[in-house]
């Protein structure tokens, strides 16, 4: 694996495995890339649906589990691929969860992969710990963190940017989701989130790290989560998805001047 | 003894689920609370987010502190009448920026000290908030709350 990119969030419900899903088709577009999808999220495993892969078993063979394949050059492995029925509950304390985190990590076949991409629960638990643990003996090239503008979101970012700085995890930038509507009738802007405090924008600020991008709140994104289907293909007209495609492109730049860097040093 | 005696008094407990993060577990369950409150019961919430800790900030205490008492801790009082009751860990952190980042046992045990070391005194409803999930904080909690009144649960969603 070349590049590994964690998608963090802290707080629930801010577009985590929206924008994981939407960096991996991002990245994908170049058909020479190869892209990874790892869902860790084993509570409520979203990716499955959001890639239209739900139904979808896991196979296994002499060289490990296979990942499910959306396209030739993107692979996806969730948890959610491993119940009976998608609204089994997966009631795991801890250490059980830990334990899957690491089959996934050690046993799926994912071949030379260029990015992999890991989608997160919210939180700063045993998920995050395990991640970071186990993926610390390759490299993470850092993480994005996703918020959305409201001081009840950022107060739990800020804390996990600060999780970041303790297990020593570079932050790529923050990503601030639902940040603003425009009325596609009267064209009129509102904040339907208000940033109280500020916003992403003042909280990079304060906290030194690179704010990716602002997404506005665009219904149609829900829409083609819930249908499996990649809003950058059904909207590429969307101010969404100029912002997604800005975000992705500086994401990438950042795993690449990173890339350069380590060669240098090697 | 001492145990059951904390919760005693309290006569109905209501946890607010969800699965899904971010649906408005913690605003529904600090609404609630308040309108309960309007209504002229006696209200606590017991904040188990440990991660995520909201209620604190959307009660305007979040500078507040606990303190200690013989039979247990005694929870911040929030709202216009300072009469909610309120413990969450947000009120045990140095810095309301630290992150808790604890694996599972470790939260276990907070929790089970949350349920059974609070001093709530006399409550007509106790209001559980929880983090997005079905993990150690919601095994936990049910487990704890097992030998006490449940009345039951309330899920939250959104549409999609």
């Amino acid at each position: 694996v070349r590049h590994t990119v964690l998608v963090l969030s802290g707080k629930g419900g801010v577009g985590k495995s929206t924008f994981s899903a939407l960096l991996a088709h991002g990245l994908a577009a170049d058909e020479t890339k190869q892209v990874a999808l790892l869902d860790i999220d084993i509570c409520g495993p979203s990716i499955p649906k959001i890639m239209g892969l739900e139904g979808e078993q896991v196979h296994q063979s002499g060289s490990g589990w296979s990942p499910v394949y959306v396209e030739e050059n993107l692979g996806v492995m969730s948890v959610g691929f491993l119940l009976s029925s998608p609204d089994d509950a997966v009631i795991w304390r801890g250490p059980k969860k830990n334990g899957l985190i690491k089959q996934f990590l050690r046993d799926v076949d994912w071949g030379e992969v260029d990015y992999l991409i890991v989608d997160t629960p919210p939180g700063t638990s045993d998920e995050h710990l395990s991640i970071v643990q186990y993926l610390s003996a390759t490299h993470i090239d850092g993480a994005v963190i996703v918020t959305t503008p409201q001081e009840v979101s950022l107060q739990d970012v800020r804390k996990e940017i600060n999780f970041c700085h303790k297990v020593k995890l570079p932050i790529i930038g923050v990503v601030e989701n639902m940040s603003g509507f425009v009325c596609p009738k009267c064209k009129n802007e509102s904040q339907i989130f208000p940033p109280t405090t500020g916003g992403a924008e003042k909280m990079c600020q304060n906290l030194s790290v690179s704010l990716l991008g602002k997404v506005p709140l665009d219904p149609q994104i829900g829409k083609s989560c819930d249908r499996g289907q990649s809003f950058l293909a059904e909207a590429p007209e969307s101010p969404a998805t100029l912002s997604y495609r800005n975000i992705i492109q500086r994401i990438q730049e950042y795993c690449e001047q990173h890339h350069l860097q380590e060669e240098k040093i090697m | 003894i001492a145990e059951r005696a904390n919760l005693a008094g309290v006569r109905h407990i209501l946890l607010v689920l969800s699965g899904k993060g971010g649906v408005g577990k913690s605003t529904l369950s600090t609404e609630l609370a308040l309108a309960l409150r309007h209504a002229g019961k006696r209200v606590g919430i017991l904040d188990v987010d440990l991660c995520g800790p909201s209620i604190p900030r959307m009660l305007r205490v979040q500078d507040s502190a606990v303190h200690q008492c013989d039979s247990g801790w005694v929870p911040v009082l929030a709202g216009q009448d300072k009469a909610i009751a309120l413990m969450s860990i947000g009120f045990l952190l140095e810095r309301p920026d630290d992150a808790v980042v604890w694996r599972g046992p470790k939260k276990n045990a907070l929790i089970k000290q949350f349920v059974t070391d609070v001093a709530w005194g006399e409550l007509d409803f106790l209001i559980v908030d929880t983090p997005p999930g079905t993990s150690d904080e919601h095994i936990s909690t049910v487990e704890a709350l097992r030998p006490y009144q449940l009345l039951g649960a309330v899920l939250v969603t959104t549409p999609q």
